[in-house]
């Protein structure tokens, strides 16, 4: 147990975190030349695309040091960004030590100092680490000044690397042997196992990524899940290679993989504890730090018969990420769907496009929302995360949206702009701190549905991406709600309605019903498309009928071709939704989510 | 079950010189045209069985002008040998203004051909050279009055509208010269630009430029208004008759299921849920009836569903439209009841109208007949 070591890298999106693990790998010798390829632990696709780390990854590096002897370097690879902080948590209860990495040319970001309280709170050993130091633009000397101001770090503690050009990747792994210490624990206790992830894979069922704090597993072991009781007897056990490396046995301070024929996704659950059903331990370990859904949409198959599909596909995805929650709904324009929570808008987007990919789903979501408190005239309070769900108007006593502190990096020149950013989105009680010469840090008070409609991209447009955001939510303020419905030829399209504030009702209608405006095709008879509280139409626009469509001649030789024409729109059609005998393209909900989203 | 009388078609595929808008199968190649009508002949005897009697016959093309009064003759003799021809068919041909003159359309009018079509496409010449025709104005003028004097008491107008850079007054002068012809019948067909003609290369190189949709729905509606102040009946959307008994018998049957057989390449024919088509080649067409076997290149059975689909936009193209009693019967689909609702919006705005058990298209619902079918 002396000989290993468990440590993740922690950073600030694009700051080098994968690179800086693929250097490590190459070290190892796990991968030849040839087979590699760049970001190696970022085996989804949309990772890969996207050039951001979405789930943890664990990897097992084997390292001779200094001082002659072997060990085994367990490497949790964690994400970057602000939605997958939950991550990053369930990563760090399985290590003893972090490398804190920091951009030679960036400095210290937002997600810097929230991964290092995440670490503080885990009592683990921080390594800072100054990547990129080959880079024109490196300030080493800023940097290091940043990181004994800032983050009351030791100065002289940290390392300096290029882990594009493979500078200064030695002095790292001597680093994590000489300062993170081994995995506490006994062999020979009972066992207590963390488990810090789960996936599906399809030959073998569930695979249980878990910790061992203390005990042994081995094939044949009756475990036991301390959550439900359940018993699963062991198939086998393993380690993270790359690929998944059988082995005899797991102990504790050690990183592996458990198959026990767990046929059921859901009866695994991430922060769950294992032990031996014939010789169990005392108690639970302590789970992750618990992250609560603030977003939420409803996910819809495009074709109603994927119904099933979707909700198998959903079950086995959840499995892989325990922030994503869901539950049965829907609606009269999409048919049977999932209202769905997320971390963020950026988690939704990463579940859309995984679902889509992953389990070859053509889905649709509704117009995001967060979730609102209501207080009734008769007292109740009830909360409302789906505009379906709105309360009856006359029946509110009070309205209350969840409010976020928002802290913003940026470089000084884009103070005024992100000012006047954050006025726009009702933000207040703003505080203003220099961090030093051009740097400042930038706070607001504001509701989080500001944030999720369309804040982040504006704020990284404004500071030409130099800008980094972070939020935490606060508590629940009074507001003035309204529900928004979008009516078309006077029917309402339950799927497209929002709970917004009084004084963006107008503008985000308008919004909603130009982008529709946009996507419905013409029709034979003249379309409105309307904005509306209740019954008062706050926002139209119409669609002009088209007039002529009729081809000239038709005769004998004509009539097939024709028909096979007509068969073709007449398919189109049908994928369509009907809606006050409109026929509403997925492309339509599509753009009015979007208009959410994207600017 | 259908008792409705069968009509015949026989495409002649021979043309002096291509127009440049037209898609139909026809070939330049003339002195084809003995093999092709000996082919012809063993195929009315080949298929000869399947269908028995017939109440129109339309020669179409192609040109059949360029065939001699002679061989239009013999094809109709052989029609006559092989089929029944009930009493008082309709018999129509296809002509190019310019092969037509006394002698010719006396001989034809004498074999029985009753209903003349010419080809007149347009009165302004600049329009005549853009569309390829190898015809003049004054050409087209004798052509018909020369047509009267062989004793053609139905004559018919092919008119081409919404031309590039027409605007509609020349259009209606058009129309105009049309009207002192004084027609039985006349087609006003809008340019359609197909993508293997010259026009369509054209088109798609971006050299020309078509009317937009509002000025098509203009081109349309003034057309109909005009020809309905001269008195005629707009039975169809491209078809306008001077009385109803002017309307062509032979066309009907396209837009009604009714069946019909198509000789020659490329003919297309339907019987029941059958349709089926000749080769569109000379070349395969002879190679087949030589062989002993019918041209036939491809059949399709139609579903129930199809074939409502093509009852809904076939009917919808005509004035008469469709009896809803007859409709249900046939493709067993109660229009009324299963498309309640949106029927009755789309008789609010005026593009339909229920009357006597039928489903009319109204002039605006005639000008988006294709989208009417969609419901």
């Amino acid at each position: 147990m002396k000989n290993i070591r468990n440590f993740s890298i922690i950073a600030h999106i694009d700051h080098g975190k994968s690179t800086l693990a693929d250097r490590f790998i190459q070290h190892a010798g796990l991968v030849n030349e040839r087979n590699f390829k760049d970001q190696i632990l970022d085996n989804m696709d949309i990772e890969r695309e996207r050039g951001i780390t979405i789930k943890s990854q664990a990897v097992a590096l084997p390292y001779h040091a200094s001082d002659g002897e072997d060990y085994i370097l367990n490497l949790i690879d964690t994400p970057g960004h602000v939605d997958f902080s939950y991550e990053v948590s369930r990563s760090l209860a399985s290590c003893e030590g972090v490398l804190l990495l920091i951009d030679a040319a960036q400095g210290v970001q937002a997600q810097t100092i929230a991964n290092l309280y995440l670490a503080m709170e885990n009592n683990l050993e921080i390594i800072p680490v100054i990547n990129k130091i080959d880079l024109q633009t490196a300030d080493v000397e800023r940097v290091i000044e940043q990181i004994d101001t800032e983050l009351g770090l030791d100065p002289f503690s940290c390392l300096k690397c290029s882990a594009k050009e493979g500078i200064g990747i030695e002095e790292i792994l001597e680093a994590i042997v000489k300062r993170i210490p081994p995995p506490k624990g006994d062999p020979e206790a009972p066992l207590a196992a963390l488990i810090f992830d789960a996936h599906y894979d399809p030959f073998r069922g569930t695979v249980i990524h878990c910790r061992v704090f203390d005990g042994t597993v081995k094939s044949g072991d009756i475990i036991r899940f301390m959550s439900n009781q359940a018993t699963y007897k062991v198939e086998e056990v393993g380690r993270f290679l790359l690929s998944r490396q059988k082995c005899e046995k797991l102990s504790a301070g050690e990183v592996g993989y458990i198959f026990a024929g767990v046929k059921t996704v859901s009866d695994t659950h991430i922060g769950d504890t294992i032990t031996l059903d014939d010789r169990p331990c005392d108690k639970s370990l302590p789970g992750f730090k618990e992250f609560k859904p603030v977003v939420f949409s409803s996910i819809y198959p495009i074709a109603p018969e994927d119904y099933e599909d979707l909700a198998v596909a959903l079950e086995k995805y959840k499995l892989n990420d325990a922030a994503f929650v869901y539950q049965k709904d829907s609606s009269i324009a999409l048919g049977q769907g999932f209202r769905c929570g997320f971390l963020g808008l950026l988690h939704l987007e990463i579940v859309q496009e995984r679902v889509e990919r992953e389990y070859d789903l053509s889905i649709i979501l509704s117009v995001p929302s967060v979730r609102y408190r209501f207080t009734l005239k008769d007292g109740s309070i009830i909360f409302v995360d789906n505009p379906a769900h709105y309360p009856d108007p006359a029946s509110i006593e009070k309205g209350e949206e969840p409010y976020i502190r928002a802290t913003l990096f940026m470089p000084e020149r884009y103070l005024g702009a992100v000012m006047k950013l954050c006025m726009e989105k009702r933000g207040e009680d703003s505080k203003l701190n220099y961090l030093g010469p051009g740097r400042v840090e930038l706070t607001y008070v504001m509701p989080l549905a500001e944030v999720i409609y369309d804040f982040y991209d504006r704020f990284k447009s404004i500071t030409q991406g130099y800008g980094s955001f972070d939020y935490e939510v606060l508590d629940y303020r009074e507001s003035t709600l309204v529900l928004v419905d979008i009516l078309v030829n006077g029917e309402k399209v339950d799927a497209l309605s929002q709970i917004v504030h009084r004084d963006q009702a107008r503008p985000r209608a308008l919004r909603a019903c130009e982008r529709l405006k946009e996507e419905i095709p013409r029709q034979m008879f003249k379309v409105a498309i309307q904005g509306a509280i209740g019954s008062e139409i706050i926002a139209r626009t119409t669609i002009s009928p088209f007039r002529k469509d009729v081809t000239a001649k038709c005769y004998g030789g004509d009539i097939t071709r024709k028909r096979k024409l007509l068969e073709k729109q007449k398919k189109g059609k049908k994928r369509m939704k009907t809606i006050g005998l409109v026929s509403i393209p997925q492309s339509a909900f599509l753009a009015v989510l979007k208009s959410d989203t994207d600017n | 079950m259908d008792s409705r009388t069968p009509g015949l078609y026989i495409h002649i595929p021979f043309c002096l010189s291509k127009c440049h808008y037209c898609d139909f199968y026809s070939s330049t190649s003339i002195s084809a045209i003995p093999d092709f009508l000996g082919a012809l002949f063993k195929e009315i005897k080949m298929v000869g069985g399947r269908f028995n009697s017939f109440d129109t016959v339309y020669i179409g093309g192609g040109t059949p002008s360029l065939l001699s009064p002679r061989e239009l003759e013999n094809i109709l003799a052989s029609v006559r040998e092989n089929f029944h021809l009930i009493s008082d068919p309709e018999i129509t041909i296809e002509t190019n203004p310019a092969d037509l003159n006394r002698s010719f359309l006396g001989s034809i009018r004498g074999s029985g051909i009753n209903r003349i079509n010419v080809g007149v496409q347009s009165f302004d010449e600049n329009v005549l050279g853009f569309l390829g025709r190898r015809h003049s104005v004054k050409q087209a003028f004798s052509a018909v009055e020369a047509s009267r004097k062989a004793g053609f008491d139905k004559v018919g107008l092919d008119l081409i509208y919404g031309v590039p850079d027409q605007d509609i007054d020349s259009w209606l002068n058009t129309l105009r010269q049309a009207l002192v012809l004084s027609p039985e019948h006349i087609s006003c067909y809008q340019l359609t630009l197909e993508p293997k003609t010259p026009l369509g290369r054209r088109y798609r190189a971006g050299e020309l430029t078509v009317p937009g949709e509002k000025l098509q729905y203009q081109f349309f509606m003034k057309t109909s208004e005009f020809l309905e102040d001269a008195g005629y009946i707009h039975y169809e959307v491209s078809n306008f008759a001077r009385k109803e008994e002017h309307a062509s018998r032979h066309n009907q049957k396209y837009w009604d299921h009714s069946p019909f057989l198509g000789l020659g390449p490329s003919a297309h024919s339907f019987l029941w849920n059958r349709r089926w088509w000749n080769y569109r080649s000379i070349d395969r067409y002879l190679a087949s009836i030589n062989a002993g076997k019918l041209p036939v290149e491809e059949t399709e059975t139609l579903s129930m569903e199809q074939l409502r689909l093509e009852a809904l936009y076939l009917g919808l193209r005509t004035k008469k439209g469709i009896f809803l009693r007859g409709f249900k019967n046939r493709y067993h689909y109660d229009l009324l009841t299963e498309k309640k609702k949106i029927l009755g919006r789309l008789e609010e705005e005026g593009f339909i109208s229920v009357e006597d058990g039928c489903l009319h298209p109204t002039k605006t619902g005639l000008a988006i007949a294709d989208s009417l079918s969609l419901i």
